[in-house]
């Protein structure tokens, strides 16, 4: 166990069990400290299951997880939650529409025991680029890029080393996607933060991530950098699938009746 | 090609304690039996759009507009019943939040079975055949499991094909799309995209195709309206939208990533007054 003393985040033979629906079929990947990994891979394949299983929120039972050299056993300490933070997928469900962003970001930090609180409110706002006069706005009050802004500094505001991002920016229109990963890479370069990142959208993850893994019903499907995909340097059928997709739409050739 | 509807300056404002929000501002276009699409960033006014022709915009909220026509049918001058049996049956629209659109406390499976029985006189034994054909078509994985599955124990993506299997099951005559593929993996998503196409191909089905995805809306649609700050700044042929000519169009083409193109940081847009004129 030497070797992942060095790694950021090791998952091995996971497995998740729902009532009796295998969601995980033994999956192992591991992350170096501020490598940005990708997951990629068919909807409902066990992606969110994934990292929710990280961040102790999906039924494991059988494999291990080790986070900067600790095994994590069943439960997640306070400890745990100020060194990973995960930022959901869906920007509508994960923040409480009725609070204010200054309770949103408040939360956590009373929660650890910050006294420094005013300080780091104003700093996260100020490093997704949201601007003071959003802090006493509420979160139904607020576009979805804005939404989502609030759910990383939210993330980040207690200074985790690992940040898992379930689809950060689907349901983010073109601009406010650039501005969101523009806003990520900088931050995993000023704060030597390791992403592990899900997306659908295969142009994000080689534009975001070193290496990513291919999904499908629970398992692994391939691991590979994202230079050889993008190269189209794949091995298997449902990879080249998944490249195929990606160039959008093609009207099968059916004369009109 | 024969016009299914027929929007012309419509309007949609809200009062809101600070002020009037123009959430639409003259939006003018038509619908044959074709796909239309939608596109345009975050709150200008595609949802609001499309809302207003299925009638669900937000009460406290000021609709006007010259013509609202579906199928000779002057949307804003029927009674609210016809309106509901218009939705129910002939105008159908996938709402761009699965989650909250869903039922929490209902399987996915009775959901799609009632909506089904609220339409057609169907027994509960075919409803519910029909309902997992429709989980099937779209590329559920065990459809049975999935039909006994509440809204909170699905995926992202499995939420929102339950939500298309449940507007798609009445067989609607316009269908309004806001976002629907915006969770599903490239190749779910082009599965989607042929049954949407074959309605509108067989059935000769009107498809609104709201999106912000212009790779997938310049593959998929005929046409295309470019929305910003509440009006239209652009319609384009959806193949030609590479060469869209309105600049904020082309900032948006230019901000997306491309598989292999190793841009950092990405360019963003750089907003221009003259656009929301
Ligand atoms: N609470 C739960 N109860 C039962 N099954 C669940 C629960 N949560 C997840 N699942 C199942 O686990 C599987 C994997 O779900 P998961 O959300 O991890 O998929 P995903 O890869 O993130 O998909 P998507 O891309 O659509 O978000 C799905 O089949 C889902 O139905
Ligand atoms: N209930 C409301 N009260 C006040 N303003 C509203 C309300 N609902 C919507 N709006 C405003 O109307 C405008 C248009 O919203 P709409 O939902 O149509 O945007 P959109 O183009 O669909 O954006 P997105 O891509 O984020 O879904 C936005 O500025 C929004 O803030
Ligand atoms: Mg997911
Ligand atoms: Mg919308």
């Amino acid at each position: 166990m030497t070797i992942s003393l060095s790694k950021a985040l090791v998952i091995d033979k996971l497995e998740v069990v729902f009532d009796r629906f295998r969601a995980l079929r033994g999956v192992s990947l591991d992350v170096m400290p501020g490598e940005s990994f990708g997951l990629v891979g068919e909807s409902g394949s066990g992606k969110s299951t994934l990292l929710r299983a990280v961040a102790g929120l999906a039924p494991t039972t059988g494999g291990s997880i080790t986070v900067n050299g600790k095994l994590l056993g069943k439960s997640r300490t306070k400890a745990f939650y100020r060194e990973v933070q995960m930022v959901f997928q869906d920007p509508y469900g994960s923040l409480h529409p009725r609070q204010t962003v200054d309770r949103l970001l408040l939360e956590p930090l009373a929660v650890h025991g910050f006294t420094d609180i005013e300080k780091r409110i104003l700093r996260a706002l100020d490093e997704v680029g949201l601007g003071a006069s959003f802090r006493f706005r509420y979160s139904h009050q607020l576009s979805g890029g804005q939404r989502q802004r609030v759910a990383i500094a939210r993330a980040l505001i207690l200074e985790p080393s690992i940040l898992l991002l379930d689809e950060p920016t689907s349901a983010l229109d073109a601009s406010v996607q650039a501005e969101v990963l523009n806003l990520l890479e900088q931050i995993r370069r000023d704060r030597k933060l390791t992403f592990l990142m899900v997306s659908h959208d295969l142009a994000v993850v080689t534009h975001m991530c070193d290496r990513l893994m291919v999904m499908q019903n629970g398992a692994e499907v391939e691991r590979l950098s994202a230079a050889d995909l993008a190269a189209r340097k794949v091995t298997q059928a449902y990879t080249r699938n998944l490249l195929v997709a990606s160039d959008g739409f093609v009207r099968p050739d059916i004369p009109a009746v | 090609m024969s016009t299914l509807l027929t929007v012309k300056d419509l309007r949609v404002q809200f009062p809101t304690r600070t002020g009037v929000v123009d959430a639409v501002r003259g939006v003018s276009f038509t619908l044959g039996r074709e796909r239309l699409g939608i596109v345009g960033e975050s709150g200008s006014g595609k949802s609001q759009t499309g809302r207003a022709i299925m009638g669900l915009t937000p009460p406290h909220a000021k609709i006007t507009a010259e013509t609202l026509n579906f199928d000779g049918i002057d949307l804003l001058k029927v009674s609210a019943a016809e309106r509901r049996s218009l939705r129910g049956n002939r105008i159908a629209m996938i709402l761009q939040d699965p989650k909250y659109s869903l039922n929490p406390v209902m399987s996915i499976g009775r959901q799609i079975v009632e909506t089904l029985r609220t339409h057609e006189r169907v027994s509960r034994s075919e409803a519910r055949k029909r309902a997992l054909d429709m989980l099937a078509a779209v590329q559920i994985r065990d459809p049975e499991r999935v039909y006994d599955l509440h809204p909170h124990e699905v995926s992202g993506g499995m939420g929102q094909r339950a939500m298309i299997a449940m507007m798609l099951i009445t067989g609607p005559e316009l269908l309004i799309a806001d976002e629907p593929t915006s969770a599903l993996d490239v190749t779910v998503q082009l599965d989607v995209l042929a049954i949407l196409d074959n309605l509108v191909r067989d059935r000769g089905m009107g498809l609104i195709f709201i999106s912000h995805d212009l790779r997938l809306v310049s593959s998929f649609c005929d046409r295309v309206i470019v929305m910003y700050a509440g009006h239209i700044v652009e319609e384009i042929a959806a193949r030609d939208l590479h060469n869209a000519k309105h600049s904020y169009t082309q900032g948006l083409l230019n901000c997306m990533p491309k598989i292999g193109a190793d841009t950092h940081p990405l360019p963003i847009l750089d907003r221009k007054p003259e656009w929301a004129a």
